[in-house]
Order: structure tokens, then sequence, then C-alpha cells
């Protein structure tokens, strides 16, 4: 990985743009020069599950478009009753928020980490960790008055049947992704914490050393949890 | 410390630790937009926008997210075209598949009404 930055400290010579492109590509060797192996697969992982979310939400727009039924409108649907009035949408906005909180927080993170600051790096991976386990643990306050409220995979109170099941399968594989993710920051958290970064101490299962390019790493796979609830959040709640 | 190594944190051996490194103020600034972004997208339904003006702000405001977190969050601003190129380009052909299934299910609705009226 290290050569094709310039070990003693040379210039990029590589060209830029298209051109840069096209010489990447053709170099008979790896095509991502800068990115290293890790996060280039975290990228096509991520890529590939784009692909699952593009396809629920397509699913979801199919069934929702297909139905003569009214849809139910999610901004009466996910109203809570505060202080005496229906308040729109309000748990899916707070949703919203602790979500790019966890975002923003995992952003210093990474960068605390380049920063070889590995306690304040941890802190804040556990700090986004406790968001991300906010959001679930408000989406199964959410799913619990839903389902009480009658939502099934098969029906609802208010209108196309379709409803209950797209909800309950978008929603349900983010919320997975998210569990995912905090288990996930927790254990690459407590690796900052013990110093293995520092120390590049080798990982349990690849045997390779450790470096602070694995919290980068970890930043991109919690960013794309959130970059997936920006699109749930357009497409499902307020559409 | 020149422009080449002060990307290169950690030398131990002859390996080199190097990384995304930007200033803080930068995420701080892009970490702000995106609350008052979501607060935007929020309000379109707080204060019951209908019709193509709210279907235009939502996806507006939606786009805008997204690009902030890729670009700068997840750092793609700062690679390299290859690999921009690979991971940016394929979701586009997700847009093929919106569109054909756009024409099926109009298709879908036209035979239920035809066959069934209103019923399910």
């Amino acid at each position: 990985m290290a050569q094709t930055i310039g070990t003693h400290g040379e210039p990029d010579l590589r060209p830029a743009g298209l051109r840069g492109v096209a010489a990447d590509f053709a170099s008979d060797q790896r095509a991502f020069k800068t990115a290293s192996w890790g996060k280039a697969m975290m990228w096509i992982f991520l890529l590939s599950d784009t692909f699952v979310f593009g396809c629920f939400l397509i699913a979801y727009m199919t069934a929702r478009m297909s139905t003569p039924v009214a849809w139910p409108n999610p901004s009466e649907v996910f109203a809570l009753h505060i202080g005496g009035q229906d308040v729109p949408l309000i748990l899916i906005a707070i949703m919203t928020f602790v979500l790019i909180s966890s975002s923003g927080t995992m952003a210093m993170a990474v960068n605390f980490g380049y920063r070889q600051e590995r306690h304040r790096t941890a802190m804040l991976m556990l700090l986004t960790a406790l968001l991300g386990a906010g959001f679930v643990g408000m989406q199964a306050f959410e799913w619990t008055k839903l389902i009480t409220e009658g939502v099934r995979p098969w029906e609802n109170p208010w209108g196309a049947a379709q409803f209950g099941s797209t909800f309950f399968m978008i929603t349900g594989f983010h919320g997975t992704h998210v569990t995912i993710g905090v288990i996930f920051l927790l254990i690459v958290a407590r690796k900052v914490w013990r110093g293995d970064f520092d120390q590049e101490r080798r990982g349990f299962f690849t045997s390779r050393r450790g470096r602070y390019e694995g919290v980068e790493i970890m930043g991109l796979y919690w960013h794309f949890v959130d970059l997936v609830w920006v699109f749930i959040f357009a497409f499902f709640y307020l559409w | 410390m020149n422009e080449t190594t002060a990307h290169a944190h950690i030398q131990s051996g002859q390996q080199l630790q190097t990384g995304q490194q930007h200033p803080i103020r930068l995420y701080l600034f892009v970490w702000g937009l995106l609350f008052v972004l979501s607060a935007f997208s929020y309000m379109v339904d707080y204060l019951g926008l209908q019709g193509y003006l709210r279907w235009t702000l939502i996806l507006l405001f939606m786009m805008a997210k997204a690009g902030l977190i890729v670009a700068v969050f997840m750092h793609m601003a700062w690679e390299r075209l290859a690999l921009v190129y690979a991971i940016l380009l394929p979701p586009l052909l997700v847009l093929v598949f919106v569109a054909l299934m756009v024409s099926e299910a109009d298709y879908t609705i036209f035979t239920r009404l035809a066959f069934f009226g209103t019923g399910p």
C-alpha cells in the first residue's frame, strides 16, 4: 500500500482527471492507487448494500404506485401526542437528528484517530455507539407503537395493506444495519483504547497490522447507515 | 514538514501510516449544514406543503445531505477519480430499474382498476 504514495515522501506524480482514471485502470496493477484494499473493499461492500436498499425502496415505490387504495399518511401515522396536540412526524425527526449527530461524532473520531489521540478517538466512538443505540431504541418504541395500533405486514387501520410490509422490511433492515454498526463500533473502540493502532498490533482475524485507517473504514460504514436513512426519511416518511 | 509528508503520521520500520487529514472546522461546518438541511426537510412536512413543490424540496434536501455525507464525511472529495467513478456511477443504474418499475406499476394499477374497479 505504502509504495503508491511514496515511501520517501516524493510528490505524487499520477495524472489527474479522466486521464488519471484511464491510467489507474489500465495500469495492470491495482486500480485504486491511494485507497488501501480495506478501504476499497468497504466501498465495494457499501456499493452492493446500496443496491439492496435501492431494491427495497423500488419495491416500496412499486407497491405504492400500483395500489388503488389510498396510502396511509405518514405525517399522521408517525405523529406523537405531546402537550395536548399531535406533532407530526416528531419521533422520526428526532431520530434523524440523533443519527446525524452520531455521524458528526464519527467524523470527529476519524479525525482524532489520524492525530493519534487514542483516548479521545475511543470516547467519540463510544458516543457514536451510544447515539446509534438510542436510535435503535427509538425505532423499537416506534415499532411497538405501530404494532399496538394494529399495523401488521398484511393489514393496517388506515389504508393500503402494503404499508405495513414495506415499513417493517425497510426500517427493520436499516435498524439491523445500525445494530451491527454499534457492535462494530464497540469492537474498534476497544482496539483504539487499548492502543492497538499505535503499536500496530496484529488483528485476531486478519493478522494484519492495526492502523488508524481501521477507524476511517469503520466510519465509512457508519456514514453509509446515516446515508441510507436520508433516503428512507425522504421517500418513506416525507413523500 | 513539507506538503507531502504532512499527510504521513506514524513512522515505524519502513511502514508509514497515512490518511485523510482535514481541519476540524470543515467537519463542524458540514455537521451544522446537515442539521439545518434536516430541519428544512422536516419543515416541508410540518408546514404541510403539497404537490410538486413538496416533492422537489424533499429531493433537493435529500440530495444535498447525501452529497455532503459522501463528499466530506466519507472523504470521497479527496479520493482519486478512479474510485469515485467505480463507486458512484453504478448506483445510477438503479434509475433505469426505477423507470422499468414505474411503467410496470402503471400497468398493474391499470389492470387492477379495469378488472376490480377500486377494490383491492
